[in-house]
C-alpha cells in the first residue's frame, strides 16, 4: 500500500492529540463530579455500543473465509459467555479459525 | 523532614510499579495483535509503534488505524477517536477527585496521559490518595508493555504463514466480544445496547445508499444513537464502584 509519510504522521498526531485532551481536560479543569444522569448513563453505554458496532459484521470478514470466521466467532461468543479472559477468548478464537483453515473451511 | 519525604516518594513509586506490572504484561500480548494487524494491513511498523506509544488505547487506536488504512479523512479520524475514547473523560473526572491535593498542574497533565481502563480501575481501587509518584509508577510498565508488544507483533508478521495471520485477524474482535458478552449477560440494558448496535451495524452495511457511509461515520452514528437511546430508556442511577469497573471496557 502507498502510504504518505506526512499524512500518516498527521493521523497519529490527530489520534494522540484528541485522546490526550479527553484524558487531560477533566483532570486539570473539573473538580466536581457530573450529576447529569443522562450524560453519565450515555457514557456508560458508549463502550458497549461502539465495540458491538465495530465487531459485527466486520468480524465475519476478518479471516480468509467467511466460514472460518463464523466458526471463530461462535467460539469467541461461547467462551465469552463463560466469562473467559480477554486473552483466552482472543487466542482461542484464532486457534479455532486456524484449525478450520487446516480442515479446508 | 526531607529524608522522609524522599522515602515516601520512593515507596509510592515502588508500589505503583508493582501494581502496574500485571497490567503491563497483559498489554504486551494484546498489543502484539495490534502490531501484527497494523503491519498486515500494509502500514509500516513505525506507524504501529508510534501510535501505541502516543495513544495508549486499544479500541481507539485500532479504529483510527483502520480509518488510515481505508483512507479516511482527518475529521473522521478525530471524531471516531473522540467518540470511542469519550469514556476516558469520565474516568479522568473521577480520578480528579482522588488525586493528592499537592499534585501540581504539570503533574496532573503528565498523569492524565496514562488513564486507560485498567490503570483507572487499579487507581480507583487504591485506598490511599493518588500521588504523582504512585501514578508515575503505575503508568510506566503498561506504556512499556503496550509499545514493546506492538513492536514485537509487527516485527513477527513477516515471518508468519498466511493461515496463521488469517487466524490472528480475528483476535481483536474476539477481545471485544470478551469485553461485551459477560457484561451483557449480567445486565439487560447492556444486552439490548449491544444487540441494537449489532443490528444497526449490519443494517447500515447492507442498505443501499447508507452502505456508502464510511465505517468511521457508521460507528459514530450508531454509537451516539444507541447510547443515547439506552441512556434515555435505562438511566443508570447511582453508579457504584462495581458498576464503574464493569463499564471500564479496555
Amino acid at each position: 500500500m502507498d502510504i504518505n509519510v506526512s499524512k500518516a504522521l498527521l493521523a497519529v498526531a490527530v489520534m494522540a492529540g484528541v485522546t490526550y485532551l479527553i484524558r487531560m481536560i477533566p483532570l486539570v479543569v473539573f473538580r466536581k463530579r457530573i450529576d447529569n444522569l443522562f450524560i453519565r448513563s450515555f457514557l456508560a453505554y458508549v463502550p458497549y455500543a461502539v465495540l458491538s458496532a465495530m465487531t459485527f459484521p466486520d468480524i465475519l470478514y476478518s479471516t480468509g473465509s467467511t466460514v472460518s470466521a463464523a466458526v471463530g466467532t461462535a467460539a469467541a461468543l461461547i467462551l465469552a459467555f463463560y466469562n473467559k479472559s480477554l486473552l483466552t477468548v482472543a487466542i482461542s478464537a484464532s486457534a479455532v479459525v486456524f484449525a478450520a483453515q487446516l480442515l479446508g473451511l | 523532614m526531607p529524608g522522609t519525604m524522599r522515602d515516601s516518594v520512593r515507596g509510592d513509586l515502588k508500589e505503583g510499579l508493582k501494581d502496574g506490572l500485571p497490567i503491563g504484561l497483559g498489554y504486551l500480548s494484546v498489543s502484539f495483535a495490534y502490531g501484527m494487524m497494523t503491519v498486515m494491513s500494509g502500514l509500516p511498523l513505525w506507524f504501529a509503534v508510534l501510535t501505541s506509544l502516543t495513544n495508549l488505547t486499544s479500541a481507539g487506536q485500532f479504529a483510527g488505524t483502520r480509518l488510515v488504512v481505508a483512507g479516511g479523512t482527518f475529521a473522521e479520524i478525530a471524531v471516531t477517536t473522540l467518540v470511542i475514547n469519550a469514556r476516558y473523560f469520565l474516568m479522568s473526572m473521577s480520578l480528579s477527585q482522588k488525586v493528592a491535593r499537592e499534585m501540581t498542574l504539570r503533574q496532573r497533565m503528565a498523569v492524565s496521559f496514562g488513564v486507560t481502563d485498567e490503570i483507572f480501575g487499579v487507581a480507583s481501587a487504591r485506598a490511599a490518595e493518588l500521588t504523582a509518584a504512585y501514578m508515575g509508577g503505575l503508568i510506566a510498565l503498561p506504556v512499556v508493555g503496550w509499545t514493546l508488544g506492538t513492536f514485537l507483533g509487527g516485527a513477527a508478521t513477516s515471518l508468519m504463514p498466511q493461515k496463521l495471520s488469517n487466524a490472528l485477524g480475528i483476535a481483536l474482535y474476539g477481545m471485544f466480544i470478551a469485553i461485551v458478552v459477560p457484561d451483557a449477560r449480567k445486565s439487560r440494558p447492556i444486552l439490548i445496547t449491544a444487540l441494537l448496535a449489532v443490528f444497526l451495524s449490519v443494517l447500515f452495511r447492507n442498505l443501499p445508499g447508507i452502505s456508502m457511509l464510511s465505517s468511521g461515520w457508521r460507528i459514530i452514528i450508531i454509537t451516539v444513537a444507541v447510547s443515547a437511546f439506552a441512556a434515555w430508556k435505562f438511566p443508570i442511577g447511582e453508579v457504584s464502584r462495581d458498576d464503574e469497573d464493569s463499564t471500564a471496557a479496555i
